[in-house]
């Protein structure tokens, strides 16, 4: 049996964070009632012209930026012609042969290793609308309803080089990029709204041979867990095929969810006859050199500088640091605690944050940004392990009372439940001289050499003190006066 | 070059405009007209001239990202009283799947 090698690019839409639609004035809100944000200019009446919004550039230019990619200074937009009843001028506004962004490239994690997937461009359009062919009354039976709200909504068209060798890497891909628009603020990554939408090019072709395989392209693949599936079941279906002694015809195919599998959607005859033209209503996008210096300057820290500073100043674990700048959120709510705890409680504080913290919203299934437990609340708790005034199991006590909202502040229950350590060797010298004289057996254990025996009397020690005792203290201590 | 029978139909396909054959007819003979005249004008050496993407040497204008509509539904009403059908504020077409 013949090895086979996987080849895949993904074409992103990622929809742009403005109030306003690329072309118009209309809103860019989701879930409005019907065609409400759809003006003359979306649904295209006779003699209305586009106009480009500015932030939609901005927004392009920013992932350009934080991709190192180069930004053209002069872009064009082109009509991609189709009939469609969701697109009522009979044409979409994109651009073909001049894309606003060219090249640039995006680091990629699989597994244990590091990939970098290559951009080919990204370019600026508008959104189609939606056809409705379900919910419609009895008597509409053999209608689509159409809703011209989307249409007009700005868009990224991110494309890769078809870099990606499994589904494991494309998915990877998605991910990294997901949370690279969400970081730099120019989409909200909103899946389930359609806001960040992926198509897979999938071919396969024995390995060694130089030329790529038919392609198919799997569309709007609204989640990471279906574009697995999806391109798992691709490559499976094209391999046997092949095997069978078939061949693959280029077509564009969708994932159908339930049954796991993908068909065919377009005819042949019909695909990729867009007959592109430049717009005559558009002139050319110029973006100059302070525009694109002055976007630069605003750019936020991006994650792959801050996972590489968290680890240098921080002495965070490289997984450590990926974890945590997995989202600007997390990212964000990691560095308030580090600035309230201090930087020598750094480490501690990536313990906190990935482990009770993460483990809690998991069980409720909350968001950080949701958190009941502010970063500023877990930043004052770790210091307070981090100084030796709580220990870590007493600190899951005060933790569980701030996400309870059973206090303000950790200084604030510490106080109020007494829950300091007893450190200070006046007290804990009486405690555990009662101690002693109570457990003669254990001390006589221990004396006859039994190390366990004197794991038992901490364990006494840090009972009588209800956990509060300071372990170690107890140890020194008690170590002084049996040996 | 010169367009075929077939061609013309395919566009007009793609464009949704129904033709008869003799309106087909008609069009490839007015096509291969327009196609004649770009031949002759390829004749002419373009060679370090920059194409252009539009007859006036000017610059896109952007504007400030700001929703400017506002009374929507008024507008809707007004829109979908020309609409041949709509229903619950959607505008109705002969059912398309794909």
């Amino acid at each position: 049996m013949k090895a086979w090698e996987v080849v895949i690019g993904i074409e992103t839409h990622a929809q742009l964070a403005t109030r306003s639609k690329i072309f118009s004035g209309s809103s860019t809100a989701f879930g409005a009632a019907a065609n409400i944000h759809a003006n003359a200019v979306d649904i295209a009446l006779p003699g209305v012209l586009p106009v480009l919004n500015r932030s939609a550039v901005e927004c392009a230019i920013r992932f350009g930026l934080a991709v190192g990619a180069s930004i053209a200074a002069r872009s064009v937009f082109a009509r991609k012609n189709y009939f469609y009843p969701d697109l009522p001028k009979g044409y979409q506004i994109s651009q073909y042969e001049l894309p606003v962004v060219v090249g640039g490239s995006l680091l990629i994690q699989v597994g244990d290793s590091e990939k970098v997937v290559a951009l080919t461009r990204a370019h600026l359009e508008e959104d189609a609308g939606k056809s409705l062919h379900e919910g419609l009354g009895q008597h509409f039976h053999g209608r689509s309803g159409i809703d011209l709200n989307r249409a007009g909504t700005p868009l990224l068209e991110i494309v890769t080089e078809p870099d990606l060798r499994s589904a494991a890497e494309a998915v990877a891909y998605a991910r990294a990029l997901h949370a690279l628009v969400r970081w730099i603020g120019i989409c909200d990554g909103n899946m389930q709204e359609g806001s960040f939408r992926c198509d897979a090019n999938v071919s396969v072709r024995p390995v060694g041979q130089p030329h790529f395989g038919t392609r198919r392209e799997i569309k709007n693949l609204n989640s990471f867990r279906f574009m697995q599936q999806a391109i798992d079941y691709e490559v499976q279906w094209q391999i046997a095929t092949l095997e069978d002694g078939g061949c693959i015809e280029q077509a564009t195919v969708l994932f159908d969810p339930d049954s796991g599998e993908t068909r065919a959607m377009r005819s042949k005859e019909d695909a990729h006859d867009y007959r592109y033209f430049p717009d005559p209503d558009l002139p050319p996008l110029t973006i100059d050199r302070q525009w694109v210096d002055k976007i630069r300057s605003q750019l936020p820290e991006l994650p792959a500088a801050q996972r590489d500073r968290l680890i240098a100043d921080y002495g965070l674990s490289a997984y450590d640091a990926k974890v945590i700048t997995g989202s600007l959120e997390l990212a964000a709510y990691y560095e308030t605690a580090v600035a309230v705890a201090g930087r020598s409680n750094a480490k501690a504080c990536a313990n906190w944050v990935m482990g009770d913290l993460a483990a809690r919203l998991n069980k409720e299934n909350r968001e950080i940004a949701e958190s009941p437990v502010s970063a500023h609340q877990i930043g004052g708790l770790v210091a307070r392990i981090g100084d030796g005034t709580i220990s870590t199991n007493i600190a899951r006590k005060v933790f569980d009372a701030l996400w309870s909202g059973a206090g303000s502040e950790a200084d604030e229950i510490i106080a109020r439940e007494g829950l300091q350590q007893i450190s200070d060797s006046g007290s804990l010298d009486t405690m555990l001289d009662e101690l002693l004289a109570a457990n003669a057996a254990m001390v006589a254990e221990y004396r006859a050499g039994k190390e366990k025996a004197f794991n038992a009397l901490v364990g006494q020690a840090m009972k009588a003190t209800r956990g509060k005792a300071n372990p170690q203290r107890v140890s020194d201590l008690l170590r002084k006066k049996l040996d | 070059m010169s367009l075929t029978l077939e061609q013309v139909l395919r566009v007009a396909h793609l464009a949704r405009i129904e033709v008869n054959e003799v309106e087909a007819h008609a069009t490839l003979g007015r096509l291969n007209e327009i196609f004649t005249l770009i031949e002759e004008m390829q004749a002419i050496d373009t060679k370090g001239v920059e194409p252009m993407a539009q007859a006036q040497d000017v610059a896109q204008r952007l504007r400030a990202d700001r929703v400017t509509e506002s009374d929507q539904l008024a507008q809707r009403s007004a829109f979908q009283a020309i609409a041949p059908e709509t229903e619950a504020g959607l505008y109705l077409v002969p059912k398309v799947l794909e």
